[in-house]
């Protein structure tokens, strides 16, 4: 990519369709500078794909159908009888049970802003602080308060109200690991929702008032279908951003092993992230988990990877479609 | 959105708007609990009611006699409902339990003039202390021996060297890139890399993380020729690469937002492309790309996996090429061995509270600033 | 929100119901490969037992074992007495402890090293950084780099209170996050040196051992570890709450010591319990 031509630094004719303007004598230091941002821009870039490419290479000729669809029995550092499997199903099942709680409290939040909130009240400024909030919140702090919360005050206090005789759960399970990360991604789902919220035109909500519609008619009728896009992007973001988590599910879910698949919300379960962490540093042969360990990551990028680009292609589309209407 | 209530809302209607409205509160009540309950953890350091004083006071058990019911509750820390349900014999095992814990301590340590310190004390959590087989005062976290040493401060370095590094690293790339893309580059190829570098977001940081151990720390090793392989350096750089997308994407906001009206006016007194990037538009976005760095900054000092697999040693040094051991990487490491409840795990909570103080400011003065800057934005235009 | 609360309602009856069935071992990641084929075989020989294995540490362990989550507890150091003072808060008894398998810690150095031996003495002075330089313990020239493990790692402790006699690990010390790390590092390093089980160890060399001066330098190899004369070993335990030591649990533990259990531990990279031991 030669960014230096002084015909690229010319305003394309997006902007000022017919109108050039041309700096009128060549200078050098405006031609260094912007080489270097380029520069910056393809150090970034180049990086990407040396990592994206190193693991594809590396992963790609240690994967299997075998790998993917095997249960370690015995020893999941050996190469040969190792598999993935219970890992991909615990961090599936761990992400779909997070988007059963995310999803319906995120979008109602972001309705509550985009339709209902009066834009300058304390409260509604106090919403969006906490959202900016929760969205910086440290992964590993959404860990201990996993603990400290879900297991150590809600699961332990049913225990008590089931008189379970030993603790089901107050335990690390399947169901605290899950709403620990529903709690984390709950600013994302939000904040793509009132995205595309605000992209549907006003006229639309104003024509189905003026036809009799309530408001909440409107919301839901008209309203909601045009968003639903949008809603499947932060749907998609979130299970994305969560699939990849590591720090929020130590202590409250994740097993280093399992003989078998959780069959149970109040179970451990294996995950994938976790398990590139211990392939990579608990391995007694490093050389030897090699292949098993980037074919891990592989199936990782895979997943988190696949649903990024679905996400970022529908928010691009939508985002067209805003700067059209604006 | 502009219209409010047309006619008169019906019950059910009321209904829903107030139960979307509580719903909605619901984040402000997260915020709220995750500060409480990981504050609750962490309570009794910060109203000294831990102790770890190795050699404690011993009752020996034959005199449990002398002792009242309620002397004796205190004394084996029982709760009332604990206490009522276990019988004479039981009391004296646990009175056993304690001579035991005292009997097991070597005589080297018995000796130790630290042995009946409170080690979680805050002048110990603080301070250098001279402890015995050290030449002189030193701030020391191992907590894990007979004596254990909780100074969080080489941890508080930890962090922050690790953390300056990675933004030392990524604010320069990210703002240029920042720059390059919503000033400089081409439509056709904004549409392009702007996504792609988004794209960056989606890796895990665990993935991060094992690339930054298996191959950039090999790499590093042997361009910069230093002696450990693994350190803060390594861990540094791999850090920025997980805020390059998040700076990146803040800053070219920022740029973007810049009226149209100042590139065209500047351009048209015949300044050029660069010119009018770095001397009009970027210090329009000033505040945007201040904001991106601090939201950056909040993101790298919770970034756990990442620093966890590249280095952890709590080595009490600024130096770059040293190891490093973040707060998030003791939290994730040593969670899993202290024991429940206790004076480690307490602490552990602690710092887990003091990242989130430390997120929490960051991020409102990020938001604040961004909020500001679109305001006035805004009024000028 | 109905059908989510009857799932929930649901499964937390069926939870306890599936406990009811199993053997739970919860504990120290050092015993999981061990645990998890002792688990396997068992459950190969009795069809009618299932038995579930995670880790998660020691001290998750020891929690689970007062929650009375687990009924096994593996464990790669002794209870601590606020620990089972916590049990026996819980469920009023101490909380019986099993001497499981024997393993045996090995001085690793760089294959090229010329250094074959050395006291205890020199190994504390290394790594808690007073003797920094390979000369003054036989060596050529060459500062020496140590290698030291996580401090939440079991071997990180047994090494501090038995090696170092309770004195803090050099703060130049590089932490790797695991044994095959160490054992990695070193056999890169010419002037590092390490420590991890001694089942491990391809690529680096394992230093003979004398208690003191004046002793014999020990090889560390399966005889001299489990006869005791190789001075740096531990046992690894399973506790098991007194109430529950019975029934199928019962003969699980006894199977575990049997001379049936103990053929597995070798493979596992540890060393079978000496026979006076056994059940």
């Amino acid at each position: 990519m030669n960014t230096i031509t002084p015909s690229q630094y010319l305003p394309e004719t997006q902007q000022q369709p017919g109108r050039h303007f041309r700096a009128e004598k060549f200078d050098f230091w405006s031609f260094f500078f912007s080489g270097l941002t380029g520069l910056a821009t393809l150090f970034i870039l180049g990086i990407l794909a040396v990592i994206l490419l190193n693991i594809l290479i590396n992963g790609w000729s240690a994967i299997s159908w075998h790998f993917v669809s095997t249960i370690p029995k015995k020893d999941f550092f050996d190469a040969s009888t190792t598999g993935v499997l219970p890992m991909i199903v615990g961090t599936t099942i761990r992400v779909f049970v997070m988007t059963i709680f995310v999803i319906p409290v995120g979008v109602i939040t972001a309705i509550y802003l985009t339709e209902y909130a009066p834009n300058t009240a304390l409260i509604t400024r106090i919403i969006r602080a906490a959202v900016n909030n929760l969205a910086g919140v440290p992964s590993i702090v959404f860990g201990l308060f996993g603990l400290g919360f879900f297991i150590n005050f809600i699961g332990k206090n049913m225990d008590a109200l089931l008189h379970n005789p030993s603790a089901v759960w107050g335990q690390p399970a399947l169901i605290w690991a899950a709403l620990t990360l529903a709690v984390m991604t709950l600013p994302v789902v939000i904040v793509a929702t009132e995205e595309s919220l605000k992209a549907i035109p006003p006229g639309l909500r104003e024509a189905s008032l003026a036809l009799g519609a309530t408001k909440l008619e409107t919301i839901l009728r008209v309203v909601l279908p045009q968003a639903l896009p949008g809603i499947m992007t932060g749907g998609i973001l979130a299970v994305s951003r969560a699939a990849g988590e590591v720090a929020p599910i130590l202590f409250t879910g994740v097993a280093y092993y399992m003989a078998s698949l959780p069959s149970h919300l109040s179970d451990q379960f294996m995950d994938l992230g976790y398990h590139v962490f211990v392939l990579s540093t608990q391995s007694p042969n490093i050389e030897q988990t090699r292949p098993i360990l980037y074919a891990t990551v592989l199936v990782l990028l895979m997943l988190t990877f696949a649903l990024n680009i679905v996400a970022i292609i529908i928010r691009a589309r939508m985002r067209k479609k805003l700067r059209a209407l604006g | 959105m502009g219209i409010h209530r047309g006619h008169r809302a019906r019950p059910l209607e009321w209904l829903a708007e107030k139960f979307i409205f509580l719903v909605s509160l619901s984040t402000i009540l997260m915020v709220f609990l995750i500060f409480l309950f990981v504050a609750r953890e962490a309570l009794p350091i910060f109203f000294g009611e831990t102790d770890t004083a190795l050699v404690q006071t011993v009752i020996p058990p034959d005199e449990a006699d002398k002792l009242s019911p309620a002397q004796l509750q205190k004394y084996l820390e029982l709760t009332p409902e604990q206490f009522a349900s276990m019988d004479k014999d039981s009391l004296k095992a646990l009175m056993e339990v304690k001579q035991e814990a005292l009997d097991e301590i070597p005589e080297k340590f018995r000796n130790d003039p630290d042995a009946r310190a409170n080690t979680t004390d805050w002048h110990y959590l603080l301070l250098p202390h001279q402890w015995s087989d050290y030449d002189k005062p030193e701030y020391i976290w191992q907590p894990v021996g007979q004596i254990q040493k909780y100074n969080i401060v080489p941890l508080l370095v930890g962090t922050l060297k690790v953390t300056l590094i990675g933004l030392l690293f990524a604010v320069p790339l990210a703002v240029g890139a920042a720059i390059y893309v919503s000033q400089l580059a081409r439509p056709r190829v904004r549409e392009i890399v702007k996504p792609t570098i988004e794209l960056l977001s989606g890796i895990p940081s665990v993935v991060v993380g094992f690339f930054a151990l298996l191959i950039m720390a090999t790499v590093l090793q042997k361009l910069f020729g230093y002696q450990t392989r693994l350190n803060a350096f390594v861990a540094g750089i791999a850090l920025g690469f997980a805020v390059i997308p998040v700076i990146f994407s803040i800053a070219e906001d920022a740029l973007t937002s810049v009226p149209r009206a100042y590139t065209q006016a500047a351009l048209a007194l015949g300044a050029s492309r660069w010119q009018t990037a770095w001397q009009i538009v970027l210090p329009a976005a000033l505040p945007g790309v201040f904001a991106a760095a601090v939201l950056g900054f909040g993101r790298a000092i919770g970034e756990t996996m990442i620093v966890l697999m590249v280095c952890s040693a709590s080595v009490m040094s600024w130096n770059i090429f040293d190891s490093a051991r973040s707060i998030t990487t003791t939290i994730a490491a040593e969670m899993a061995e202290a024991v429940s409840g206790g004076p480690h795990y307490r602490i552990l909570f602690m710092l887990g509270a003091l990242l989130f103080a430390a997120t929490f400011v960051s991020n409102m003065i990020g938001g604040a600033v961004i909020e500001r800057f679109k305001l006035k934005l805004e009024g000028k235009r | 929100m109905k059908k989510l609360f009857t799932i929930l309602a649901l499964s937390a009856a069926t939870g306890i119901a599936a406990l009811a069935g199993n053997i739970t071992v919860k504990g120290s990641d050092t015993l999981l490969i061990l645990a998890q084929k002792w688990a396997e075989t068992y459950m190969g020989q009795h069809k009618d037992v299932k038995i579930q294995v995670s880790g998660g540490g020691s001290g998750i362990g020891f929690a689970a074992l007062q929650n009375q989550t687990t009924d096994l507890c593996d464990a790669s150091r002794k209870a601590k007495s606020s620990e089972i003072a916590n049990c026996m808060k819980a469920f009023g008894k101490r909380p019986t402890e099993y001497k499981v398998a024997v393993d045996g810690l090995s001085v690793y150095v760089n294959g090229e090293n010329p250094v074959k031996e050395l006291t205890i003495e020199q190994l504390a002075g290394i790594f808690t950084g007073k003797v920094k330089n390979w000369k003054e313990v036989g060596g050529p020239d060459a500062p020496i780099t140590v290698y030291s493990r996580e401090n939440s790692s079991g071997t990180y402790e047994f090494f501090k209170e038995h090696v170092l006699k309770g004195a803090d690990f050099a703060a130049s010390a590089q932490t790797m996050p695991g044994t095959a790390a160490i054992l990695q590092a070193v056999s890169k390093d010419k002037s590092g040196i390490g420590y991890g089980g001694a089942g491990y160890g391809t690529g680096a060399k394992h230093l003979s051992i004398k208690k003191d001066d004046a002793s014999p330098a020990i090889e560390p190899t399966e005889e001299s570890i489990i006869n005791g004369t190789y001075p740096i070993w531990r046992y690894l335990y399973v506790y098991v709450n007194p109430a529950l030591d019975k029934g199928e649990i019962g003969a699980y533990l006894n199977w575990i010591r049997s001379d049936d259990g103990q053929k597995i531990v070798k493979d596992a990279g540890y060393f079978p319990l000496p026979a006076k031991l056994r059940q």
